[in-house]
């Protein structure tokens, strides 16, 4: 498995957020400025790989009995020491993300590569499958919270864009918005990529 | 949807309504209400009575010919009756985009996207206005008085009827039952409300059961917690929206006895946001907790058919 097929399938083909719609809970908690998006897209990406490799390699070990217990293991493991390292070196962010990073323990998106690539696959390919769905999940949530802070508060990574008479639209840094937001671009962008899909002929 | 084989459930027999004709004499009957609004508010009203119509036609129409559904938006009137509820209860200062993006969102959110007319789980315009309270709440409860000074709703003083007296005069009951006392656009003139009511029960296109039930149970409890019963029916939206929108076909109970359930669901929830809540009116939020309701409150009052005999136990 080489790199882009690995990054084509976790951005496209298999995206976590927009096509296999798995980790809803940091997706429409941590969104509502594009700043955050990216700050939990990276910290989950990091885990990924992680669990990912480490799984990969373990795999020959891990009794299958006990392997849902053995990745809780590895994968809470690797969030501590994400969640140690951003309260020690990114104290504002840490502390704007809250409980949803401790919670990436429990993100479904980690636990379904861990369970259907990396405890079936080497450790190389499985690195690379922990970029391709991380890289996917990071910019599904950049695309989703630049929306809403575009919206909500008029700016995108806090630089302001629509001026400052712009009526903010508070809904959408509130949990409401969240939805309504992740309904229309799940709407959109599958459309957007069924275009695609027919315009190249099956290629993406 | 029209299609050239309906396939459809007994009875066959057909009323003569037709949508069309429904929406129409809906509208009419909101015309006294909107006129009243118009001449206690001046242009600011009109045009953004006008605005939200408008732009609710447009939005369905815009938002049916992307979903490649036949558009119907022009002749079957229910955008504009969705639109010109929203825009009835809209402060009437509020800036243009409010009633655009309003509308909008009632027809394509809350309706098209759902399935479009008769497949809407929730009252669109309620919804609009549910959607605007979220976004711009400062915007949605800064109201203007007749005579132009801004301030908060009348239902603000509610539980003294002292200070209600002092804020909109001694008459202050004969001002609200005619149109005097600040308020929505729709909601200010409560006789105008009950003449197109009244039109509407006569024409038989609504029921009186939701609206008596939730009249009479929001009135109970308001007199069991102290508030004066005038105070508690003729300021804020109750009228307006017991008559207008709690009896949307759609998103209310089918059967007789769900019909009063669901108006008196509507009087509980509205008391107790009233009461208790964080706003100071609770119709909106009242009407679209009933609406989600209104399929379970449905299911557990489903009339018996002809000749079934309980089972035994």
């Amino acid at each position: 498995m080489d790199v882009q097929k690995a990054l084509l399938n976790g951005v496209i083909t298999e995206n976590p957020t927009f096509r296999l719609v798995l980790g809803m809970c940091p997706t429409l908690a941590v969104t509502t400025a594009a700043e955050n998006g990216l700050a939990m897209g990276l910290a989950t990406t990091a885990v990924l790989v992680g669990s990912n490799l480490l799984i990969s390699l373990l795999r020959g070990f891990i009794p299958s009995k006990v392997r849902i217990p053995a990745y809780i293991v590895v994968i809470a493991t690797l969030v501590t020491a994400v969640d140690l390292l951003m309260k020690a070196y990114l104290p504002a962010l840490s502390s704007a993300l809250g409980l949803y990073i401790p919670l990436i323990v429990v993100n479904c998106i980690i636990f379904a590569r861990a369970e259907s690539f990396a405890s079936k696959n080497p450790p190389i390919a499985s690195i690379l499958d922990g970029i391709g769905i991380g890289f996917g999940f990071t910019l599904a949530l950049i695309l989703l919270a630049s929306v809403r802070e575009l919206l909500g508060a008029g700016s995108v990574f806090g630089v302001n864009i629509l001026g400052p008479d712009y009526p903010k639209a508070l809904i959408f840094v509130m949990a409401p918005g969240g939805f309504f937001s992740l309904g229309l671009l799940l709407a959109g962008v599958n459309r957007f990529l069924d275009y695609l899909h027919r315009r190249t002929g099956g290629l993406i | 949807m029209p299609t050239k084989l309906s396939v459809s459930l007994s009875p066959h027999v057909r009323g003569e309504l037709s949508t069309q004709g429904i929406m129409l004499r809906v509208f009419i009957a909101l015309l006294p209400a909107a006129l009243m609004g118009v001449y206690a508010f001046g242009g600011q009203a009109l045009w953004t009575l006008i605005l939200s119509t408008a732009s609710a036609v447009l939005a369905e129409a815009l938002a049916q010919k992307l979903l490649k559904r036949p558009v119907t938006a022009f002749h079957d009137g229910s955008a504009a009756v969705t639109g010109l509820l929203l825009g009835l209860c809209l402060p009437p200062a509020v800036p243009w985009y409010l009633a655009v993006v309003g509308s909008a969102f009632a027809v394509v959110i809350a309706k098209q996207v759902f399935g479009g007319l008769g497949s809407n789980f929730v009252n669109p315009a309620l919804a609009g206005r549910a959607f605007l309270l979220a976004c711009w709440p400062a915007a949605m409860t800064t109201f203007i008085g007749i005579d132009g000074q801004t301030g908060a709703t009348p239902l603000a003083y509610l539980q003294s009827p002292t200070d209600l007296a002092a804020a909109f005069g001694e008459n202050w009951r004969l001002d609200a039952f005619l149109g005097r006392v600040p308020g929505t656009i729709g909601e200010v003139s409560t006789l105008a409300l009950l003449l197109g009511a009244a039109f509407l029960l006569i024409s038989r296109i609504i029921d009186w059961r939701i609206p008596l039930s939730y009249l009479a149970s929001l009135g109970v409890l308001s007199v069991i917690a102290g508030v004066e019963l005038s105070a508690s029916l003729l300021l804020g939206g109750v009228v307006l929206s017991a008559f207008f929108m709690a009896t949307d076909y759609v998103t209310s109970p089918a059967s007789s006895w769900g019909k009063i359930v669901f108006g008196l669901g509507c009087g509980v929830v509205n008391f107790v946001i009233r009461q208790w809540g964080a706003y100071p009116e609770g119709v909106t939020y009242a009407i679209l907790l009933m609406n989600v309701c209104s399929p379970l409150i449905e299911r557990a009052t489903r009339p018996k058919k002809y000749g079934e005999v309980k089972a035994r136990a």
